[in-house]
């Protein structure tokens, strides 16, 4: 199982939906925060939920307030970032872009590439550590359920 | 692992313990630095705004000095885009004190723009981390610190043993003082050129 979990892992990499800043995250965790990375994904997508809600209502306003957009994803980017959502940042430089250009259908139809990813990366983590935590450590796979 | 090491490390190894103030609106961000923080063996205390961070340093008029003592504060790591008041606008205020200018300010930032940078370190910034801050950043900035806090003990109490006259208090330091090359207190400035963080390696590896 845990040969299993590796070739997850990797293919999250090797897919380019993570980069080295998840490794750096990885290497946080030891016997006292076992759960260090789980904990920081799951904080990142509780509190995305707010930071995209701010992008959608700023993305119906009429007209588009660039600098706002900007400012929005700025503070989503970076979350992203330091969880090494790799795909999702790219989505957000690219949106970047777009609100620097003051490109409003770029930016709208960026950001549904943005939530795509996020959605798929969601999906593609919640799976790995519901793996993670039933391949654990061999003693626990051993124990009945 | 190497990480188990480090955290036996903080216990065994009877180094002074740093305690860092933390600024960063971003709580992922905030997790993660408390945590690397805490894996190097710091104290940390994380605030989400500058003018939270003001409020633990006494600078917003309602703690007594005695106080502060208690809770001093070694270093300060605050991320340069916060809503309200900029980590940039944080850091004056900080070099502004005659209190707490001292106090090292490392500026964090996702953006790698050469001109923020310059302002930050003119201002007196220690450091300039791009984000994501690694663990090598911080046991770096922490190994940096550790050393200056043991040069000042050292001068103090040499200072304390000779009188020596050209000591002079740092009460009547003038803005200048604090530019990158004195990164730490005029008492320990003998000390500080060899130790100076390279501070442009970050732009190189930097990726956008």
């Amino acid at each position: 199982m845990q040969r299993q979990l590796a070739n997850m892992k990797q293919s999250l990499f090797d897919q380019g939906y993570l980069d080295e800043q998840f490794i750096q995250l990885e290497e946080l965790q030891d016997d006292t925060n076992p759960n260090f990375v789980e904990e920081v994904v799951t904080l990142y997508y509780r509190d995305s939920v707010r930071l995209i809600q701010n992008i959608e209502n700023a993305l119906d306003k009429n007209p588009l307030d660039f600098a706002k957009l900007d400012s929005h994803m700025h503070q989503f980017k970076g979350s992203s970032s330091s969880i090494g959502a790799r795909k999702v940042k790219i989505e957000c430089t690219q949106f970047r872009e777009y609100c620097r250009a003051g490109n409003g259908e770029g930016c709208k139809r960026t950001f549904q590439q943005v939530k795509k990813e996020y959605a798929t990366l969601k999906k593609k983590l919640e799976a790995y550590f519901q793996f993670a935590r039933q391949a654990g450590p061999v003693e626990k796979a051993c124990r009945p359920k | 692992m190497a990480v188990d090491e480090m955290g036996s490390n903080c216990s065994s190894s009877g180094a002074q313990e740093l305690h860092v103030l933390a600024v960063d609106d971003s709580l992922v961000d905030r997790k993660v630095i408390e945590r690397l923080l805490k894996i190097s063996c710091c104290k940390v205390t994380a605030v989400e705004s500058g003018s939270r961070a003001l409020q633990y340093l006494g600078l917003d008029g309602e703690r007594s000095s005695v106080e502060f003592d208690e809770l001093k504060v070694n270093l300060i790591m605050t991320d340069y885009s916060m809503p309200g008041m900029t980590g940039f606008e944080l850091l004056k205020k900080i070099k502004g004190s005659s209190r707490l200018r001292e106090i090292p300010v490392v500026i964090m930032s996702s953006e790698n723009v050469l001109a923020r940078i310059d302002r930050c370190l003119e201002e007196g910034a220690e450091e300039f981390l791009v984000k994501p801050v690694k663990l090598s950043d911080v046991e770096r900035l922490r190994d940096f610190i550790l050393r200056g806090e043991d040069k000042n003990k050292t001068e103090i109490t040499r200072k304390r043993k000779t009188h020596d006259d050209s000591f002079s208090p740092p009460s009547a330091s003038s803005p200048s003082s604090h530019k990158c090359d004195h990164p730490l207190s005029p008492i320990s400035v003998s000390a500080v050129p060899h130790q100076r963080l390279p501070k442009r390696p970050k732009l190189m590896l930097a990726t956008n």
